[in-house]
C-alpha cells in the first residue's frame, strides 16, 4: 500500500504545474483557494511567503466582513492556511464560530474544525460556541450530533459543562455506536478538565466498558487509564474484566475491520497492557490474574511486523512492572534479545529503551547483551548512542563509573543539541558526585570537563553541589587537603591560559575555590592569584555575577602589603560601578583589605576546613538537602531575595553578619564564613556520595553517632558489601575476537553480577545514606521514651497510660456518712469534635460506663468541706482548693462551669503539665442526699465534691479539641440519670517545647511530609523584629526556639506526647515567612492558626 | 501522549499541523522548522525516532512528504510509527491514491480524518471504516 502512495507522491512535482490532478480537479483553478495553494507551492523564500500571506490576509478580511459572502467555508480554509504558516488571522475567529452556527453540514463541520484549530481551551470566544453545541446535540441529524460531540471532546469551556452534561449523558444510551463512542470521549474530556463534574457518573463509565460495541469499550479505556493512573487501588476489581477483554482481542474475537495488517486492534492491546501494568504494580494477587493473558500476548505476537513489536514492547514493560513471575520474566528477557539483536534500527532503539527500563529491576540482563550494548555505543546513529548511554547510566556502580562517565563525556563533545548537553551534563555530575571516592583527581577532572562543556546552560545546582562537596570534604584531613589542592592546581593553569573561553559558571567556581583554598598551595603567592583573578574582571564577557564572585574571592585573599595595589585598583574601579552588588563587594574589598584585623575576624582562614557548613546553614534556616529539582525552586527564591543589596535584611553598616551571610555571592547554603571552629561532624558528611565513600569512614565514629540501629546498612556491612564487589570475578570471557570490546565490556559491566544477586525486583540502587540520623523523633526508643516514663510514673498505675489516656482519679470523701438511699455515679468521656479524636480509647465510652474498665487509679483527698459547706457558695475560688495536690502548684485554666442539674454541678479546668495535659472535672453533689457512684463503687455525700482527673492526648489535631463526657449516676430514688458535658481545649494546650539540636532539626525536617507555609505579621517594637516575634510565640505557644541566625530562625515543638512539628521562620519584606512541617497531617495547619491568633492578640 | 502531528514536504514547507498541547502561534513556525530540519537531515538507514528538546519525534517519509509526530517520552515510539502508516492508509482509502496535492486542496477533510483518529493527544480510533464514516456521511449529504 505504501508503495503505491510513494509512487503517487513521487510523480507529484510534474503534476504541480499542470493542475490536472484529480485531487485539484475538485476545485477550479481560478478559485481563490486554488490560487493561494498555487502561490504557496511556488514560494522560494520566507520573504515571498510573508508578502503572499499578508496579501491573502487582507483579501480574506475584506471578503469575510461583507454580508453576503457565500464562500465562507473556503475563506475559513484559507485562514487555516495562513495560521498554519504562522500568521495570525484572529479576525476570522468569530466567523468560524458563526459558520459552525449557521452553515450547512460540511460548512458547519469546517466551522467547528476552524474553531478547534484557532482557539485554545481558555479562549473567551469559546463561550459563544456553547449555544451552537447545545442546539446540535439536540438535533435529529446524527451527523450534527456527531460534530458537536467531536468538538466537545476537543475543547469546551470548563464552566459550561453542566449546561450540556445531561445531553451528553443521554447520548450514552443512543442506539448508534458512533454516538455512544463520541459521548464517552466527551465525558473523558470533561474528566480531564473538571473531574469533579463527572464524579457522579462513574457507573456509566462501567457501562461503557461493558458496551457490546468494541469501539465504545475502547473509548472508555481512556477514562480508565487516567483514573487508574491517579488511583490504582480503586479499580483493582476491574482487573478480570480488562484481562478478559485483552484475551478476547488477542484471540481474534473482534470484527475483521479492527485488524491492522492482520494484527487484531494493536493499539487497543497496547492500551490494555498499560492499564494492566498500572494495576499489577506492587500487587501480587492482582498480578496473578494477568499472568496467563500476558503469556498469551507474548506468544501471539510472533509475527514479524513492526506493530507486533510495539505490542511486545508494551508487554515486556508490563511484565517487568507487575509482581514478577520467573518464567514470564525469562520469556520477556528473550523477547528483549530479539529487539536488541534486530538489524532493524527502529527495533534496536526500542530494545535499548526496554532494556533501560528493565535493568532498573534486574541489572543482570545488561550482562546478557553486553556485546550488543558495546556495539550500540559505537553506533553511527547518535540517537542509538544516546539511548545506550541512558542505559549505562542506570547500571552505573562504583567500579564502572569511570568508564561510563568517559563515554558520556565523549558523547558530550560531539553532541550539538543543547537539551541533550544539559541532560547529560547533569547525569555526569550526578555520577561523579555519587562515586567520588578514591578518584579525587578523577572527580575534579570530570567536573572540570562538565563545567567547560556544560557551559552556562547546565543546571545551576551542579556547581553548587560541587562546591558543597568540596567544602565539606573527606573525613581524613589529609585526603581533604589533597582534593582541594588538586582543584586549586587544576584551576591555576586554566586561568593562566585563556580564561576568556571558559563559561561563566566555571569561572565562578574557580574564583570561589581559589578564594577559599589557594593558600593550601604553598608555592603560590596570593599576589599571583589576585592578579589572575583581577584579569577575569577585565574580561569583556565576564558577567556581573561572575565579577561579584571574583571580588568576593579577592576579599578573602587580600592581605595588604604587596597586594595592596591590585586590590586598591580593583576596588576603586568597582566602587563606582552602576551595579549595586558589585559596588558593595568593592567596598567590602576596600575596607577589609585595609583592616587585617577586621578581615581576620570576618573571614577566618579556618573556615575552609570547616565541617559545620551544613549544620550552620541549617541553623541559619537554610533548607536541608533536597533533590535537585526541589532544590532548584528554592534556590531561585533565595537568589531573588538575597541579591537585593539593601533589602530589609541587610543592616546598612557593615556588620560581620552581613558579610559572612553573603560570602558566596549567590548565597548558597554552603557559606563558609561563620566562625564555628568546632568540627560538627554529625550529620554533615552524609551529604557525600554513597557506597564507597562511606566505607572509608571509621566504624567507631559511626557507631557513636547512630544511637538507634538504623535500617540502613551498618558501616561494617557496607565494608563487606564493598569487598564483595571487588572480589566479584568479571564474567567468564566469551569467545569474541575483538579484544578491545571485550575489555570495554568487562570494565562496563563489572559489578553487575554481584548486585543482581539481590532479588529480581529489588532495586539495585543502594539506599542513600545521606540522611542517616540518630533518633527518629517519633520512633520507639527515642528521646521521648524518658518523658513517657515520667508521665506514666506520675499517673499510676502505668498500665493505664499505655492503653488508656484517660485516667480516672475520682475521689469521694466523707465516705463514712451513711445514707439510706444511694445514688450511683459513673462517668464517660468521649470526644465530640468530628475531626479530632481524643485518643481512640475514648470512643468506647459505653463499655466504660458499665464496666469496671474505668479504673479508680488514685485517690485525691479533697479539701475539708468545712469552710465551704454551703453548696451555693461553692465558687470557682473554692474549687481551686479541690485541685489535686500534685497539680495545685501548676498553672491551670480558669475553672469553668460545664453544666448542672438539680443534683449535680460539673466544672472543669485543664492543667498543663510538662508531659501531659490533665483535664480536671469537679463533680459537685448539690443535692441533699448522698449519691452512689457506680464505678468505682463509692458514695458521694451531700454537698461534697468529687474530682476526676484525666490525662488527654491528641491523635488527630484540630484547632480546638473538644472533650465530651457523660456522668451517669443513680438518684436516691433508684432512677438512673446521666449528665452530659463538653469541654473545649485549644490545641495550644497540647503543645510543648521540643528541645532538639540544629542537626537533629535538619534531618527531621526532611523526613516530615506534611507542611504548610504562610506569612505572619512581625512584631515591631524596639527589639529586633524576628527575635521579638519568636519570643512572643515562644511565650504564648510554648515553642522551643532552636536557633536564630540573621534573618532566619528555627523553632520546634511537639504535640503531646511525641508528635513533632518544626517551624522555619524567615523575615521577608516585612513579613515573617513561616514554613511548618510535621509527620502529622493537619498539625501544621492548626498550629499556624494559633500562631496567627497569638500574634494578632498582641 | 502525542504532542503534535505535522506533514511537511522535502522543502520543509508545512502542509498540515495539528497541536495537542497549546503552543503559541508565534513559536510554532520556529519549532516546525527546527524539527523538520532535524528529520530531513537524517539518512534512510537511521532510526526513525529522534530526541528533540524534552520530547521525542517519530517521523516517516512517504515520497516527498514527511509525517512527523511529536510525543512524550512515555509513549511507545513504534506504535506511533505504525499509527502514521495507518493514517496514510486511511487517506489513501479516502482519496484513492493520495497525493500531496490532495492533502493541500482538501486540508479541511484531512483534518477531519485526523480528528477522528487522535483527540487530546490520544489515539481514539484506528478502525479505517469507522474513521471515515462521519466524513463520507457528510460528503453524501453535500452531494444529495
Amino acid at each position: 500500500m505504501s508503495d503505491v502512495v510513494e509512487k503517487t507522491l513521487t510523480a507529484l512535482p510534474s503534476l504541480l504545474s499542470l493542475d490536472s490532478h484529480p485531487g485539484s480537479a475538485k476545485l477550479s483553478s481560478t478559485s481563490k483557494l486554488g490560487n493561494l495553494i498555487r502561490g504557496i507551492t511556488e514560494l522560494t523564500s520566507k520573504h515571498e511567503e510573508e508578502k503572499l500571506i499578508q496579501h491573502e490576509l487582507l483579501a480574506i478580511k475584506e471578503q469575510v466582513s461583507s454580508p453576503n459572502t457565500t464562500m465562507m467555508k473556503e475563506l475559513m480554509v484559507r485562514s487555516i492556511y495562513c495560521e498554519m504558516l504562522g500568521y495570525e488571522a484572529s479576525f476570522s475567529y468569530i466567523h468560524a464560530i458563526k459558520l459552525a452556527q449557521q452553515g450547512t453540514v460540511l460548512e458547519k463541520r469546517v466551522g467547528y474544525l476552524a474553531v478547534s484549530l484557532f482557539l485554545n481551551e481558555s479562549h473567551e470566544l469559546l463561550l459563544l460556541l456553547v449555544n451552537t453545541v447545545l442546539k446540535d446535540l439536540q438535533s435529529t441529524n446524527l451527523i450534527e450530533v456527531c460534530m458537536a460531540l467531536t468538538v466537545v471532546s476537543q475543547m469546551f469551556p470548563k464552566d459550561m459543562i453542566p449546561a450540556i452534561l445531561p445531553l451528553v449523558e443521554e447520548k450514552l444510551n443512543h442506539p448508534k455506536e458512533i454516538i455512544r463512542r463520541k459521548a464517552v470521549l466527551a465525558l473523558y474530556k470533561f474528566y480531564l478538565i473538571a473531574p469533579n463534574q463527572v464524579q457522579h457518573i462513574h457507573n456509566k463509565f462501567r457501562k461503557a466498558l461493558c458496551d457490546k460495541d468494541p469501539g465504545v469499550m475502547t473509548a472508555s479505556l481512556h477514562i480508565y487509564l487516567q483514573m487508574i493512573q491517579e488511583n490504582p487501588d480503586a479499580y483493582k476489581d476491574l482487573t478480570p474484566s480488562f484481562v478478559t477483554i485483552l484475551k478476547q482481542v488477542v484471540g481474534g474475537k473482534l470484527p475483521m475491520d479492527f485488524n491492522y495488517h492482520t494484527v487484531p486492534a494493536p493499539w487497543l492491546q497496547i492500551q490494555l497492557l498499560r492499564i494492566l501494568a498500572l494495576l499489577g504494580k506492587n500487587d501480587q494477587s492482582t498480578s496473578e490474574v494477568m499472568y496467563e493473558v500476558l503469556d498469551e500476548s507474548l506468544r501471539r505476537a510472533e509475527m514479524n511486523h513492526n506493530i507486533t513489536y510495539a505490542i511486545l514492547y508494551e508487554c515486556v514493560k508490563c511484565i517487568y512492572t507487575i509482581h514478577p513471575k520467573s518464567d514470564l520474566l525469562e520469556k520477556a528477557a528473550k523477547c528483549i534479545g530479539n529487539f536488541v539483536l534486530s538489524p532493524k534500527i527502529n527495533l534496536k532503539y526500542l530494545g535499548l529503551k526496554a532494556l533501560t527500563y528493565v535493568v532498573q529491576q534486574d541489572p543482570k540482563l545488561a550482562l546478557q547483551h553486553q556485546m550488543t550494548i558495546i556495539e550500540c555505543l559505537d553506533h553511527p546513529d547518535l540517537i542509538i548512542k544516546r539511548e545506550t548511554l541512558e542505559l549505562l547510566f542506570r547500571i552505573t556502580n562504583a567500579q564502572n563509573v569511570t568508564v561510563i562517565v568517559e563515554k558520556m563525556l565523549e558523547f558530550l563533545c560531539i553532541s550539538e543539541d543543547d537539551h541533550t548537553t544539559i541532560d547529560l551534563v547533569g547525569k555526569v555530575a550526578e555520577l561523579a558526585e555519587k562515586y567520588p571516592l578514591k578518584y579525587n583527581e578523577w572527580f575534579i577532572e570530570t567536573m572540570n570537563t562538565v563545567f567547560s562543556l556544560g557551559g552556562d546552560m547546565m543546571q545551576p545546582d551542579i556547581p553548587n553541589s560541587f562546591l558543597k562537596l568540596l567544602s565539606e570534604g573527606f573525613d581524613s584531613v589529609e585526603e581533604d587537603r589533597k582534593l582541594k589542592l588538586f582543584a586549586v592546581n587544576s584551576y591555576v593553569p586554566l586561568l593562566r591560559g585563556e580564561p576568556g573561553k571558559l563559561p561563566q559558571r566555571f569561572l565562578q567556581v574557580i574564583s570561589w575555590v581559589l578564594g577559599e583554598y589557594s593558600h593550601l598551595r604553598e608555592d603560590l603567592e596570593p599576589a599571583e592569584v589576585l592578579s589572575l583573578l583581577a584579569k577575569l574582571l577585565d574580561m569583556k564577557n565576564s558577567s556581573s555575577e561572575t565579577k561579584s564572585w571574583v571580588l568576593m574571592a579577592m576579599t578573602k585573599l587580600c592581605k595588604g602589603g604587596t597586594d595592596a595595589s591590585v586590590t586598591q585598583e580593583v576596588s576603586e574601579t568597582y566602587s563606582s560601578s552602576l551595579d549595586t552588588v558589585l559596588r558593595q563587594r568593592a567596598h567590602e574589598l576596600q575596607y577589609l583589605s585595609q583592616d587585617p584585623e577586621l578581615r581576620a575576624r570576618v573571614l577566618p582562614r579556618g573556615s575552609c576546613g570547616n565541617f559545620a557548613f551544613v549544620s550552620e546553614a541549617l541553623a541559619a534556616g537554610a533548607a536541608p538537602y533536597k533533590p535537585p529539582h526541589q532544590r532548584q525552586e528554592e534556590l531561585d527564591q533565595s537568589k531573588a531575595l538575597s541579591l537585593e543589596p539593601y533589602g530589609l535584611s541587610l543592616p546598612i553598616s557593615m556588620s560581620s553578619c552581613s558579610i559572612t551571610d553573603r560570602q558566596s555571592p549567590t548565597l548558597l547554603s554552603m557559606s563558609s564564613g561563620l566562625s564555628g571552629d568546632t568540627l560538627k561532624l554529625d550529620g554533615v558528611k552524609r551529604v557525600w556520595g554513597r557506597e564507597g565513600y562511606l566505607a572509608q569512614r571509621e566504624p567507631v565514629e559511626e557507631a557513636a553517632q547512630v544511637e538507634v540501629p538504623s535500617p540502613i546498612q551498618s558501616p561494617g556491612r557496607q565494608g563487606e558489601g564493598d569487598s564483595l564487589h571487588s572480589q566479584t570475578p568479571t564474567q567468564t570471557p566469551t569467545p569474541e575476537p575483538e579484544q578491545e570490546k571485550q575489555q570495554l565490556a568487562s570494565s562496563l559491566f563489572v559489578g553487575l553480577a554481584s548486585q543482581s544477586s539481590v532479588s529480581l525486583m529489588g532495586k539495585s540502587e543502594p539506599t542513600p545514606q545521606r540522611f542517616r540520623r540518630k533518633a527518629k523523633g517519633q520512633g520507639p526508643g527515642s528521646s521521648f521514651n524518658a518523658s513517657e516514663q515520667i508521665s506514666s510514673s506520675l499517673i499510676s498505675p502505668p498500665s493505664a497510660v499505655d492503653n488508656l489516656l484517660c485516667n480516672n482519679l475520682l475521689d469521694s470523701n466523707n465516705a463514712s456518712e451513711l445514707a439510706e438511699q444511694t445514688s450511683q455515679l459513673s462517668q464517660r468521656l468521649t470526644t465530640a469534635n468530628g475531626t479530632c479524636h481524643t485518643e481512640a480509647e475514648l470512643t468506647e465510652p459505653d463499655t466504660k460506663g458499665c464496666n469496671p474498665a474505668l479504673r479508680r487509679d488514685n485517690c485525691v483527698v479533697a479539701a475539708d468541706p468545712g469552710p465551704h459547706d454551703d453548696p451555693g457558695r461553692l465558687t470557682e475560688v473554692c474549687l481551686d482548693s479541690y485541685l489535686p495536690a500534685e497539680l495545685s502548684g501548676l498553672s491551670h485554666s480558669e475553672i469553668a462551669p460545664l453544666c448542672a442539674n438539680q443534683s449535680l454541678n460539673l466544672s472543669a479546668c485543664h492543667v498543663q503539665k510538662e508531659d501531659s495535659l490533665i483535664l480536671v472535672v469537679f463533680i459537685i453533689n448539690s443535692s441533699e442526699s448522698a449519691i452512689q457512684q457506680m464505678l468505682p463503687a463509692g458514695e458521694m455525700t451531700s454537698h461534697s465534691v468529687a474530682v476526676g482527673q484525666y490525662s488527654l492526648t491528641v491523635k488527630r489535631p484540630a484547632v480546638h479539641v473538644e472533650v465530651v463526657g457523660t456522668v451517669s449516676y443513680q438518684l436516691p430514688a433508684g432512677t438512673s440519670q446521666s449528665l452530659q458535658f463538653s469541654y473545649k481545649v485549644p490545641l495550644t494546650s497540647f503543645i510543648r517545647p521540643f528541645v532538639v539540636s540544629t542537626e537533629e532539626y535538619g534531618t527531621m525536617w526532611l523526613s516530615f511530609s506534611h507542611d504548610t507555609k504562610q506569612n505572619l505579621t512581625l512584631i515591631n517594637d524596639n527589639q529586633e523584629p524576628l527575635t521579638a516575634t519568636l519570643n512572643a510565640l515562644k511565650k504564648k505557644l510554648q515553642l522551643h526556639v532552636v536557633e536564630v541566625i540573621g534573618m532566619e530562625g528555627i523553632v520546634a515543638c511537639r504535640l503531646l506526647q511525641d508528635l513533632p512539628c518544626l517551624m522555619h521562620c524567615r523575615v521577608n519584606a516585612g513579613w515573617l515567612a513561616v514554613w511548618l512541617r510535621s509527620p502529622v497531617p493537619d498539625l501544621p495547619d492548626c498550629l499556624i492558626y494559633h500562631c496567627q491568633r497569638a500574634l494578632q492578640s498582641l | 501522549m502525542i504532542k503534535f502531528v505535522l506533514m511537511v514536504n522535502r522543502q520543509g514547507q508545512t502542509r498540515l499541523s495539528r497541536y495537542y498541547h497549546s503552543v503559541e502561534l508565534s513559536r510554532r513556525a520556529a519549532l516546525e522548522a527546527d524539527v523538520v530540519r532535524y528529520c530531513l537531515s537524517r539518512k534512510k538507514d537511521q532510526c526513525s525516532f529522534v530526541e528533540y528538546k524534552d520530547f521525542k519525534v517519530v517521523y516517516r517519509q512517504y515520497a516527498a512528504l514527511y509525517i512527523v509526530v511529536g510525543i512524550t517520552d512515555s509513549e511507545n515510539e513504534l506504535s506511533i510509527y505504525e499509527l502514521v502508516h495507518n493514517f496514510v492508509e486511511v487517506l489513501d482509502k479516502y482519496f484513492s491514491r493520495v497525493s500531496e496535492l490532495d492533502i493541500m486542496f482538501n486540508l479541511d477533510r484531512v483534518h477531519i480524518i485526523l480528528d477522528e483518529m487522535i483527540q487530546n493527544g490520544h489515539i481514539v480510533e484506528t478502525n479505517k471504516s469507522r474513521i471515515l464514516a462521519p466524513l463520507t456521511a457528510i460528503d453524501k449529504m453535500v452531494e444529495s
